[in-house]
């Protein structure tokens, strides 16, 4: 490789690598402890509602670095909904599509005034973020009020078994039990994605649309390595938890609505460029609303997880939820004037958030200064991606 | 021999990759107007941006001798100090704040924490009159016109007693009276002993206002021309410094387009201006394009040709339209839209490709297929390696200069980003195109590759509405050419018939009639 090359590869990488230099640098400051199986779940477990939230913030930020503040309060209402309902013994499912349901009407009603009154984004989510911390704290009469749907819980990643169960049963390697129907889905998982991934460079090579695929082929080996060993860990442990699987889905989706749907495109043109958008025949107040109205539902399903994990609702739930979602956006890569910015980056952004979390709890690092690690490492990790981005002017 | 107030000796300056400038001489006298030119990316402004110390002293290699000393300049206010004062080709006023504030921004009068504002105004007053505006330095900026604006800016360089000034670009947006006063001005300031160098691609300009020309091609210094004889010295001579070749035609030849039926006509059309609605922009105009036809539409900055343009193309500009578009003999129902404009095949090709043609945080592929997603996409979803076929396929037509279709529209070169423009609509599979100064601040060998597209697109049957600045561009190119001033359409004329001389007049005799 070049000296360009390698600075390239910095460039494109910057945030994968500070990634791993934290999981290194916790790995020795904790003995080792960060990554053991059960804390590699705990992650998972615990940030789960900043994946999803950071997705749906990504879309709003797209449009021109817009963010929606109201996310941790929206959370809090349908939250407390659900929790109402589940008290009040309505079916789980009628529950959780009511809270996510109530949460795209919010998303929708803040859409509406962002995108055809042209009320500025801040400002419509500032206001929305007082109403419905006010309205959950109305609906909650100001108590905490606990759910005990069992199933419930266990769907949605609370409680003590919120695994999914080993249908396969235990499965021995080299002395060690692992999850059967773990290890059989991430083998799975992998074998799919390396296929699809290779087919498609095959088809792309033929139609000559790419030349050379070396740098494709050592990021899908990277990708399924990380796959695995993810896998591995967590069959060490008790298995995929429920959480996984939605935040996975919602990972998925919204991966293939960025990257293939015109309304995805439409989300990147629009922060790029909203005049240019606009005389290219595109809706652009129709992307705008789309992205609040999303992001409500979003904050409906992850309203759902909240109280799962919680076991209960609390009006002072989801408070700063917002900004982990924004910070996990930016840390992954997205620009603050919209227009670039993706899911991957969000995984990442939200794993070295979660990381950072998790290592400082471990060290028994005084939880005064635990938010001021995560502010500087937020400011150093946008400042790098600034840095990388400006040298070669 | 002569005294030279600037002296650049072999400058060199790297970028990593590119040698930007190559061992580049310039000479200027006291007291001359010196032009620079050459075609974009040639290096000029990189050259200035050194003189200005943009690029500061150790960033590149050579002397720069001012006033026979060696400078080095670490900065702007470096450079400034000694008198140097460069006047950027985008104006760098803020809109809202007034004259006065605008001219002595990061160089108050009186003390940074007590700023006299009666001072400030009053000299900002003196130098106002110096470039000949009767404005009070008391207006905000954004009340006045483009070309005033271009004067403060001349201002605010002699507020800061400048002795040699750079113009950049100085005409780039004026129109050609405005133009015109300030290259007088530029004279008259050369009489009182003012030393100014002119970055410039109008030529004829050029030919009028400068005692040297210098040319620069690829980072060299090609050859200085003296243009202080009887006879100023030709366009075609300059030219073929710049390209290294003579451009014997500027415009390529039509040949065998048929001209056929008229597709588009424009009946007693009338737009209102979209704040002021009491006024009217485009004024009962009448038009029509044959097929195969290219025809022009010249006239003066705000003579209401872009807003025509994009009245025409959904409503996008203006308000209280009134008057017929019919496309092929039948009326078009009207309403706002531009998806509408796309679906009756017309397409608007943008004078201002930065602000509203290209989304430039994304690569050429995006820009090519985004005003017509459906073409590479079923159910609205994308079907990628059609797209990237779809854009290396017009990379290919229109001959972009780019190592691959994901590079980013933000960093190619502005006839290039032109190209995906253009690459763009023509994607959009239209019928109607209208080109909106379709080769503005790009260089003359991208011109003429634009002006070929062009022509192709009329060999295909297309309708080509060409508006234009350009006086020489417009009757190249035409086959018939309207002239629009003060939202009206003046005159008509066959490509034929018209000169620059009769159009000047009509534009002229228009004037006097209001």
């Amino acid at each position: 490789m070049k000296a360009a090359d390698v600075g390239n590869f910095f460039k494109k990488y910057t945030m994968i690598i500070a990634l791993v230099v934290v999981a290194v640098l916790f790995f020795i400051l904790t003995g080792g402890a960060i990554l053991i199986p059960q804390n590699i779940n705990n992650l998972i477990a615990q940030n789960g509602y900043v994946f999803v939230l950071g997705t749906g913030m990504l879309l709003c930020i797209l449009t021109g670095g817009n963010i929606d503040l109201s996310v941790g309060s929206v959370v809090c209402f349908t939250g407390a909904i659900g929790a109402m309902l589940l008290k009040g013994g309505t079916n789980l499912w009628l529950a959780v599509i009511a809270m996510m349901a109530i949460g795209l009407a919010v998303g929708s009603f803040q859409g509406f005034w962002i995108a055809k009154v042209h009320v500025p984004a801040f400002i419509a989510t500032l206001a929305g973020m007082y109403v419905f911390r006010g309205l959950s704290n109305t609906v909650l009469g100001g108590y905490a009020v606990d759910v005990s749907n069992e199933t419930f819980l266990r769907l949605f990643g609370g409680g003590a078994d919120c695994y999914i169960t080993d249908f396969v049963g235990t499965i021995k390697i080299a002395g060690q039990s692992l999850n059967g129907t773990c290890l059989i889905i991430g083998l799975v998982a992998v074998l799919a994605f390396v296929g699809l991934s290779i087919r498609r460079i095959i088809v792309q090579l033929k139609r000559k649309i790419i030349r050379k695929a070396t740098g494709d082929y050592i990021r899908i080996g990277l990708i399924a390595a990380a796959i695995l060993w993810f896998t591995w860990q967590l069959a060490l442990y008790k298995g995929i938890p429920t959480v996984l699987i939605w935040v996975g889905l919602v990972l998925g989706a919204y991966a293939y609505v960025t990257n293939k749907t015109a309304m995805g495109r439409y989300l990147y043109a629009v922060g790029g460029n909203e005049k240019a958008t606009a005389l290219s025949g595109v809706n652009t107040r129709t992307v705008f609303f789309f992205a609040y109205a999303n992001i409500g539902l979003l904050a409906g399903l992850a309203g759902a997880l909240n109280i799962a994990r919680f076991v209960g609702a609390q009006p002072t739930y989801g408070q700063g939820y917002e900004m982990d979602a924004i910070a996990a956006c930016f840390i992954g890569g997205a620009s603050a004037y919209g227009g670039t910015g993706k899911i991957s980056g969000v995984v990442i952004g939200a794993t070295l958030m979660g990381l950072i979390n998790q290592g400082m709890t471990l060290v028994n690092l005084s939880v005064n200064y635990q938010p001021v690690v995560k502010g500087i490492v937020l400011l150093l990790a946008v400042m790098f991606d600034v840095l990388s981005k400006r040298e070669n002017h | 021999m002569a005294e030279y107030l600037l002296e650049m000796q072999g400058i060199t300056k790297t970028f990593p990759g590119v040698k930007a400038l190559d061992n580049v001489n310039l000479q200027v006298e006291q007291g001359e107007i010196h032009a620079l030119v050459g075609e974009n990316g040639a290096g000029k402004s990189t050259l200035m941006n050194v003189l200005s110390g943009i690029y500061p002293y150790g960033s590149y290699e050579g002397d720069i001798l001012y006033e026979g000393q060696v400078c080095k300049f670490a900065n702007i206010k470096d450079s400034e100090r000694k008198g140097i004062v460069i006047i950027h080709q985008e104006l760098a006023l803020v809109p809202e704040m007034t004259i006065g504030e605008n001219m002595y921004l990061g160089n108050e009068r009186g003390h940074k924490m007590a700023i006299n504002w009666t001072e400030t105004y009053a000299e900002a007053d003196k130098y106002l009159r110096m470039v000949k505006l009767s404005e009070s330095s008391k207006v905000p900026v954004n009340t006045i016109g483009t070309g005033k604006q271009q004067l403060v800016e001349i201002a605010k360089a002699l507020a800061k007693h400048a002795r040699l000034l750079i113009l950049d670009e100085p005409t780039s947006s004026l129109n050609e009276e405005d133009s015109r006063a300030l290259l007088d001005l530029m004279l008259e300031f050369k009489k009182q002993g003012m030393t100014m160098i002119i970055i410039s691609h109008k030529l004829n300009e050029v030919a009028y206002v400068a005692d040297k020309i210098t040319v620069i091609r690829d980072g060299k210094t090609i050859e200085t021309l003296d243009n202080r004889g009887a006879e100023p010295i030709s366009e075609a001579r300059i030219i073929r410094g710049m390209v290294g070749r003579e451009m014997t035609n500027r415009f390529p030849k039509r040949e065998n387009v048929a001209i056929g039926s008229v597709r588009l006509e424009v009946e007693n059309w009338t737009v209102h201006h979209p704040i002021y609605p009491e006024r009217k922009v485009v004024d009962d105009v009448n038009l029509y394009v044959r097929e195969g036809e290219v025809v022009g539409i010249y006239g003066l900055m705000g003579a209401g040709r872009t807003e025509l343009a994009m009245s025409i193309f959904g409503q996008s500009y203006g308000t209280h339209f009134s008057g017929k578009l019919k496309i092929d003999g039948k009326v078009v129902r009207q309403r706002r839209s531009e998806a509408d404009a796309i679906r009756h095949r017309i397409a608007y090709v943008t004078e201002d490709r930065k602000g509203n043609g290209l989304v430039l945080s994304q690569d050429i592929m995006v820009n090519t297929t985004l005003a017509n997603l459906g073409a590479v996409s079923k159910f609205s979803i994308l079907d990628k390696d059609r797209e990237h076929e779809a854009a290396m396929e017009y990379q290919r037509k229109l001959n972009i200069k780019t190592p691959s279709v994901e590079q980013l529209v933000g960093n190619l070169s502005g006839g290039n980003q032109q190209k995906v423009l253009l690459a763009k609509w023509m994607f959009a599979e239209p019928d109607i195109l209208i080109l909106d100064e379709p080769t503005r601040g790009i260089d003359v060998g991208a011109k003429y590759e634009i002006y070929c597209i062009i022509n192709d697109l009329a060999a295909a049957g297309k309708c080509v509405i060409m508006i234009s600045s350009e006086l020489p561009e417009v009757l190249g190119m035409s086959d018939r050419i309207y002239i629009m001033n003060s939202g009206r359409m003046i005159d008509e004329m066959k490509a034929e018939d018209a000169t620059q001389e009769s159009i000047m007049t009509a534009i002229v005799n228009a004037g006097r009639g209001d």
